[in-house]
């Protein structure tokens, strides 16, 4: 899915522009939406491509510098292309105390790639998160929509093998 | 087509109505759908439940209802069953069709699926009973489990918007301040300030547009009672935002919601478009002539954000910094209008002061912190979840009575509370009771109510650590102190766990510490020694080890530790040589295995895989690794 969209962004495809326009014009086209604005565009496309930015700058009128800004301060953006599926283990405190540096060790022996990277065939990315909110159940992990308490390492190895 | 809710008469009438329908049903299932139970498959469980109530043709008589958290989330899925209140915990999908036939169809219990006392073994069918809910007083909480979050009917059968019709139809703006100043409601989101206080200062402040705002940012790790309230009952904090917007002379408003609760958004948008169908947001509410409408906004992930001037820089469209506060933001806060900005659980409480007045309120808790507050205990203790317990409450009884204790019979060590602006407080305050300015002066915070239990394995060192670690990646950078200050406590503390502390270090600390909580611009970098100082205060021996002794007493600190595989208790089964990532085991069959310590990097796998039955790995700290036995054969049959 990410990766579609984003060969048509390269390709300037006209309906993914469109979404962009759309997704302004769902919010009036103002600036005061700018992050909720950002969040969807990177919904759509898993990331945020330089194209999608420059096309934006131009739907709200907003300088790219000032775009940009906001893309590198909060940490959900992502300014390069993102896995299909997208591992977020938590190092909260509750976790932590529970053993959550364990279960990274896990993920990253198994994934082979450290958090903030992506695997080469776009399968994955890895990240870590502050707190997921579900600190009972730590040490805890998302696995796209879904979260995982405490999964051993033969049930990620079958999860991930679930994730195409 | 709902009719529009025109007068508070209607509202009570709407509720009797409501009240009568529910008396036909003969029985109630409640299956909590909350993150954690979600997580443990709540919506199959849900679904199946449905499928087995129309098999057996109960639907007429038996509803079916999904709830928000009801907190005892690590024992979910739970399932409720009314009017016995027996509570099923660990419910999965395979014992759905038992429930039905055995406890809804033949009335009898299914004893496994009951809590059980760790101590006595006892098992309890009662939720009431039931020591985690025993102990509490979920005056806030509780209505969770009476509630669809989708379903605005539930919260109305239950008293809901009831406050917020006497208000507009008894009282002034003024009268609703006074009231709240009277029942002394302190900030649940950290600071603990009046929330009475703040809405007047807004009020009088000059300015046609005000604006009130409702902080979901949470961000402090540990803790997540704000997401359990909003996803399980937005209503009640849009009941407490309508009033406060009133009070204040609001007909805007905003919700912050972090990005990581997509369930709370999704429930709060659907409160806010029912709340409106029913004439309790928009125009004229309850044919008054009070307006209010209300956006939510969701955050991008910053820390910072929570803060009261960089949450409404985010909500402005703008990169979330906080800004000095010589005016505060009740003066000049979005777009430099008059804002007033609460936490959910101190707007969840509005609606309970105004129905039971002040007084009664105010009758709740210690002299200067009134009401409950909701705990997030987490981390190592038996029974996790969130809990709300009156203010004045020990913190031994929340640990103990409520949580059960520490699990595996290990000893408490201490309890952290306030998040990465509280700190530790260690055995000897185990009696202090919950009160905002307690907390404060034996150098911790309510925070926002995160208590994280730490047992006898936690290196109080690593905890300090973890903290200036999650501040540095946080500080938004805007002032020195905090940006490069928290960069240097956490630089020495790495030190000091690689065991290359020195003996100043510990002053040293303390000097920087008082630098950054004096020169910061704001709060996160005000308190973000706290962790720091409090660990050093109250486990001084524990930084000692590892400074001069060069041992982590806990065993935590990688670079203190060694991965050892016990010669007498190696059998050679080989899981730690196929796991090993670095290729640092050495061995074949039936032969012990040893780590070679130079390739090691002590992940923590080998400990991980050795089976139980064997418990062959061990970890060192400060002492050297025994030699490896010159015949490292392991003789047949000896497994
Ligand atoms: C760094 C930082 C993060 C904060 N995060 C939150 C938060 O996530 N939720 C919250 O309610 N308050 C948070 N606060 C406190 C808010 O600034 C503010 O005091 C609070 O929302 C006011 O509501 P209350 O008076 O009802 O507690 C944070 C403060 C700081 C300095
Ligand atoms: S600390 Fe991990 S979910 Fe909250």
């Amino acid at each position: 899915m990410a990766t579609a969209n984003f060969a048509s962004v390269k390709n300037g495809g006209m309906d993914t522009f469109g979404k962009i326009t759309e997704i302004c014009l769902k919010y009036g086209g103002e600036e005061s939406y700018l992050i909720q604005i950002l969040l969807e565009i990177q919904n759509e496309f898993n990331w945020l491509p330089k194209e999608a930015m420059l096309r934006l700058q131009d739907e709200l009128h907003v300088p790219l510098p000032r775009l940009y800004e906001i893309a590198t301060f909060y940490k959900v953006f992502s300014l390069i292309p993102r896995g299909r599926n997208l591992i977020k283990v938590c190092t909260g405190t509750a976790c932590h105390v529970r053993k959550a540096p364990v279960l990274i060790n896990r993920v990253i022996q198994l994934l082979r790639i450290k958090p903030g990277e992506t695997t080469d065939d776009l399968r994955f990315s890895l990240e870590t998160v502050g707190c997921l909110g579900c600190c009972a159940l730590g040490p805890v992990l998302l696995i796209n929509s879904e979260y995982h308490s405490n999964p051993t390492t033969s049930q990620l190895e079958k999860l991930f093998s679930e994730c195409l | 087509m709902v009719r529009k809710i025109k007068a508070p008469k209607d509202l009570s009438k709407l509720k009797e109505t409501l009240l009568a329908k529910r008396n036909v049903v003969k029985s109630r299932v409640v299956v909590c759908g909350g993150t954690g139970c979600l997580a443990y498959g709540s919506k199959k469980v849900f679904e199946l439940f449905k499928e087995e109530i129309d098999r057996h043709n109960l639907f007429a008589e038996v509803e079916l209802k999904n709830s928000g958290c009801h907190g005892f989330c690590e024992n979910g899925v739970v399932v409720l069953l009314f009017p016995q209140e027996i509570c099923y915990l660990r419910v999965r999908v395979e014992d759905v069709a038992e429930i039905v036939s055995s406890t809804l169809i033949k009335k009898e219990i299914i004893t496994r699926l009951l809590f059980q006392d760790l101590n006595s073994g006892e098992r309890i069918a009662k939720e009431a009973e039931i020591p985690f809910y025993k102990h509490q007083s979920q005056l806030v909480f509780g209505s969770n489990r009476f509630i669809d979050p989708k379903e605005i009917n539930d919260y109305i059968a239950i008293g809901g918007y009831e406050a917020l019709a006497k208000v507009l139809e008894e009282m002034t703006p003024q009268e609703v301040i006074e009231e709240v100043k009277k029942a002394n409601v302190r900030g649940r989101g950290g600071g603990g300030f009046p929330a009475g206080i703040k809405w007047e200062t807004t009020r009088q402040a000059p300015g046609e547009i005000k604006y009130a705002v409702v902080n979901c940012d949470e961000g402090d790790p540990g803790a997540y009672m704000d997401r359990s309230i909003m996803e399980g009952n937005p209503h009640r904090v849009l009941e407490g935002l309508i009033i406060n917007a009133y009070a204040i002379g609001a007909s805007e408003g905003f919700i912050y919601i972090r990005q990581e609760y997509p369930l709370a958004t999704e429930n709060t948008l659907h409160a806010i478009s029912q709340a409106q169908e029913y004439g309790l947001l928009g125009k004229n509410i309850l044919g008054s002539s009070f307006h209010f409408s209300v956006t939510v906004h969701r955050g991008a992930g910053a820390f910072v954000s929570g803060e009261s001037s960089a949450l409404m820089a985010a909500i402005e469209g703008r990169v979330g910094q906080p800004r000095p506060k010589y005016t505060r933001t009740a003066v000049s806060g979005i777009w430099g209008r008059p804002s007033n900005l609460n936490n959910v659980e101190t707007l969840a409480n509005i609606p309970l002061v105004i129905n039971r007045g002040a007084d009664w309120y105010s009758s709740i808790g210690t002299e200067n912190s009134k009401g409950t507050k909701i705990f997030s205990l987490v981390g190592n203790v038996n029974n996790t979840g969130l809990v709300e317990v009156p203010m004045g409450t020990t913190i031994r009884e929340i640990v103990y009575d409520i949580g059960g204790g520490i699990p595996g019979g290990k000893e408490f060590k201490a309890v952290q509370i306030g998040g990465p602006s509280g700190g530790c407080i260690p055995q000897q305050f185990l009696d202090m009771p919950i009160d905002f300015d307690e907390f404060s002066k034996v150098g911790a915070m309510m925070g926002s109510g995160g208590m994280i239990v730490m047992d006898e394995e936690t290196c109080m060192v690593d905890v300090a650590r973890y903290f200036l670690d999650f501040l540095a990646e946080e500080s938004c950078g805007k002032c020195v102190p905090c940006r490069e200050g928290i960069k240097q406590l956490l630089a020495i503390l790495q030190r000091i766990s690689r065991g290359e502390g020195n003996e100043g270090d510990l002053s040293v600390l303390e000097e920087l510490a008082d630098v950054i909580s004096d020169a910061s611009l704001c709060a996160l970098g005000q308190t973000a020694a706290n962790p720091v100082l409090t660990a050093i205060k109250y486990f001084r021996e524990e930084y000692l080890a590892h400074i001069l002794e060069k041992r982590c007493p806990t065993k935590v600190c990688q670079g203190l530790i060694t991965y050892f595989i016990d010669p007498e208790k190696c059998r050679g089964c080989g899981a730690c040589l196929k796991n090993c990532p670095s290729e640092a085991i050495d061995g074949d069959r039936r032969q012990i295995h040893v780590i070679l310590q130079d390739k090691c990097i002590k992940c923590g796998i080998c400990a991980d895989v050795c089976p139980e039955k064997f418990h062959a790995v061990r970890k060192l700290s400060g002492e050297p690794v025994p030699a490896v036995p010159l015949n490292r054969e392991i003789c047949r049959g000896e497994n």
